[in-house]
């Protein structure tokens, strides 16, 4: 029983923190029509930039703000200075976003050097907690309580706000979106640096569970692919659902069928291809 | 069909590609050769995807990658000799491209692309866990070099002038493929696919048998990269390896012939000699594709056709 109730909140803990990544790779997605394959890169930068914030000593909390920032404005650069200057041009955009994940790869394998490197959690979070009888790293669970809060952040920002309804009039009809004088571009620059920022701050609070390596981009970078695969381009809901049934095939392969965990996690993908190629909450046929 | 001038400049071609060990004086540049060649035949294979069909993948890898483990796995822990090994290799690869192509065929465009890259990662994650069938991270090594039939190939030109007879073949193979009425299907199902339809055309098989015919090419690059390096790891099917050859594909000119030869030797020389020098190959290799994508989307092969053109019809007018 006990083992049942870990494994079910590891799933959770990882599902909050693919969630961080998917959400903002969907609603890239979902507006611009690009598959961001940086995205990966950009949550293991936010790690290493995490890494070296904590490392002089900083709170944690505030690292993880300051790392999602940092990744906010460089998303917004990207967006502004490569990504403009090719629009129009989707195939070109995605290979210039490949392009770009490479580069960020490289230079992270040259400034923090090849080593896995574990980030400090919270000092208060250190420990563990009985849950319905078994004991429980408090950290995770306070992982799996971020991500709610992010999730239904963003909820409340794309159903209830002004901004919102723009986005999802973009992701609905661009064309239309555009003629009824929506800023179509700003919202480009703001959505894909908050996607960028959102997968810097899951890599920094993914830190201490998953650490950061060379390669933890190119690892990430297909889960991302695959929850959105299952839920559905452009939607939150669809990112959310996608994200916890991903977390729980990974976490209970891994315990059951290690040696074929990676290979399972990818038959639900399969299954929705061959039954619903647009994703089981999907806005946009893609 | 093909014209007298066409017929010369291959001709022209194939000299000076059968010429490259005589004149290279040392095995480092004839391997070099060897190494052009192969992923000029990877780069060709995925061209049928990319240039002819519009089909971006981000997955090719799979293709070289399984053909070249079956063979290895195949020669060494079934003990099979090499012609027998190297044809259930292709056998074992053409099937996954046909269970691979139904599924990432449930989508065009981007989505196939995203389809493509995870079938990929799947194959990848499976070569680095699934321990006991493929060494994990080590790989498999130790896999000689066959003679096919009394051919040694283990000498550095011997194996060089066995990729180019297997470039040749590629080339020719390729070529009347994308040549024949078939081959205007699939440009047809690229540029038109509603009218295609509307003509009674199945574009869904089209894709299909094309993406099978490139991933079965895919896998005869991967035999010669795996008894090339006598070795196999995870590297080969990494979305690396894919995106490199996307590259070479772009890079030289998608949906020509000489495109992919001329994007492989561009992308290998450059990696080796940069590779020489720094390690920073892949921050490089970044950087091309974001230039490349930016300044020549239309590739080295049609810019240079472009430009020729231009210089040609000045002088034409102008009479300078």
């Amino acid at each position: 029983m006990g083992f049942w109730i870990t494994q079910s909140l590891n799933s959770l803990a990882l599902g909050g923190l693919l969630f961080t990544l998917s959400a903002g790779f969907s609603l890239i997605f979902g507006l611009m029509r690009i598959a961001n394959l940086s995205h990966g890169a950009y949550f293991m930068l936010g790690a290493y930039i995490g890494l070296t914030l904590l490392r002089t000593g900083m709170n944690f909390w505030l690292a993880m703000l300051l790392a999602g920032a940092a990744m906010a404005i460089f998303g917004a650069l990207i967006e502004r200075f490569v990504l403009r200057r090719l629009a129009g041009r989707t195939l070109s955009q995605v290979l210039a976003t490949l392009g770009i994940a490479f580069m960020i790869a490289d230079a992270c394998l040259w400034i923090w050097s090849g080593d896995p490197m574990p980030l400090p959690g919270p000092a208060s979070l250190e420990g563990a907690v009985p849950v319905l009888g078994a004991r429980f790293p408090l950290y995770r669970l306070a992982v799996i309580a971020v991500a709610a809060v992010i999730y239904a952040g963003l909820l409340l920002v794309v159903e209830r706000t002004r901004i919102g309804a723009m986005i999802r009039a973009g992701v609905d009809d661009l064309d239309m979106a555009r003629a009824v004088g929506i800023p179509v571009k700003t919202l480009f620059t703001a959505v894909f640096a908050l996607g960028a920022g959102l997968a810097g701050v899951g890599g920094v609070i993914a830190g201490p569970i998953l650490s950061v390596y060379p390669g933890l981009d190119a690892d990430m970078l297909p889960l991302a692919l695959v929850v959105v695969i299952l839920g559905g381009v452009g939607s939150l809901t669809g990112a959310a659902i996608g994200s916890v049934v991903i977390g729980f095939i990974y976490t209970f392969g891994q315990a059951l069928l290690p040696d074929l965990a990676y290979v399972i996690l990818f038959l639900p993908m399969v299954l929705v291809l061959v039954a619903r190629p647009r994703g089981l909450f999907g806005r946009v046929t893609t | 069909m093909i014209s007298p001038r066409v017929l010369a400049r291959l001709a022209a071609e194939a000299i000076a590609l059968a010429a490259v060990p005589l004149v290279a004086g040392n095995d480092y540049y004839v391997n070099l050769g060897s190494q052009v060649l192969i992923a000029a035949i990877f780069a060709m294979s995925l061209n049928i995807l990319v240039g002819y069909g519009g089909m971006t993948s981000l997955g090719h890898a799979a293709y070289l990658g399984v053909s070249a483990y079956a063979t290895a796995w195949l020669a060494q822990r079934m003990g099979m000799g090499p012609l027998a090994a190297g044809a259930c290799a292709l056998a074992i690869t053409t099937l996954l491209a046909a269970f691979y192509g139904v599924l990432a065929l449930r989508a065009s465009g981007l989505g196939f692309l995203m389809i493509t890259l995870a079938l990929g990662q799947i194959l990848w994650g499976l070569a680095y866990r699934w321990v006991a069938v493929t060494g994990g991270d080590n790989g498999l090594s130790g896999l000689a070099r066959p003679a096919p039939f009394g051919w040694d190939l283990g000498s550095a030109t011997a194996f060089y002038y066995f990729s180019l007879a297997v470039f040749g073949i590629a080339f020719a193979a390729i070529g009347l493929f994308v040549g024949s009425p078939f081959g205007a299907s699939l440009k047809g199902a690229r540029d038109q696919p509603r009218r295609m339809r509307a003509l009674g055309y199945n574009v869904w098989l089209i894709r299909w048998i094309s993406f099978v015919v490139s991933g079965f090419w895919g896998g005869v690059a991967g035999l010669l990269y795996v008894y090339y390096n006598n070795f196999i790891s995870p590297h080969a099917l990494s979305l690396t390896q894919s995106a490199e050859a996307l590259l070479m594909v772009i890079a030289g000119g998608p949906a020509t012939l000489l495109g992919p030869l001329v994007g492989a030797a561009l992308v290998i020389v450059m990696k080796n000699v940069v590779s020489a020098y720094v390690e920073r190959w892949t921050l490089l290799l970044g950087a091309v594709f974001v230039a490349i994508v930016i300044f020549l989307p239309d590739g080295l092969v049609p810019g240079a056709q472009r430009l020729w053109a231009r210089w040609a019809s000045r002088r034409g007018k102008g009479g300078r």
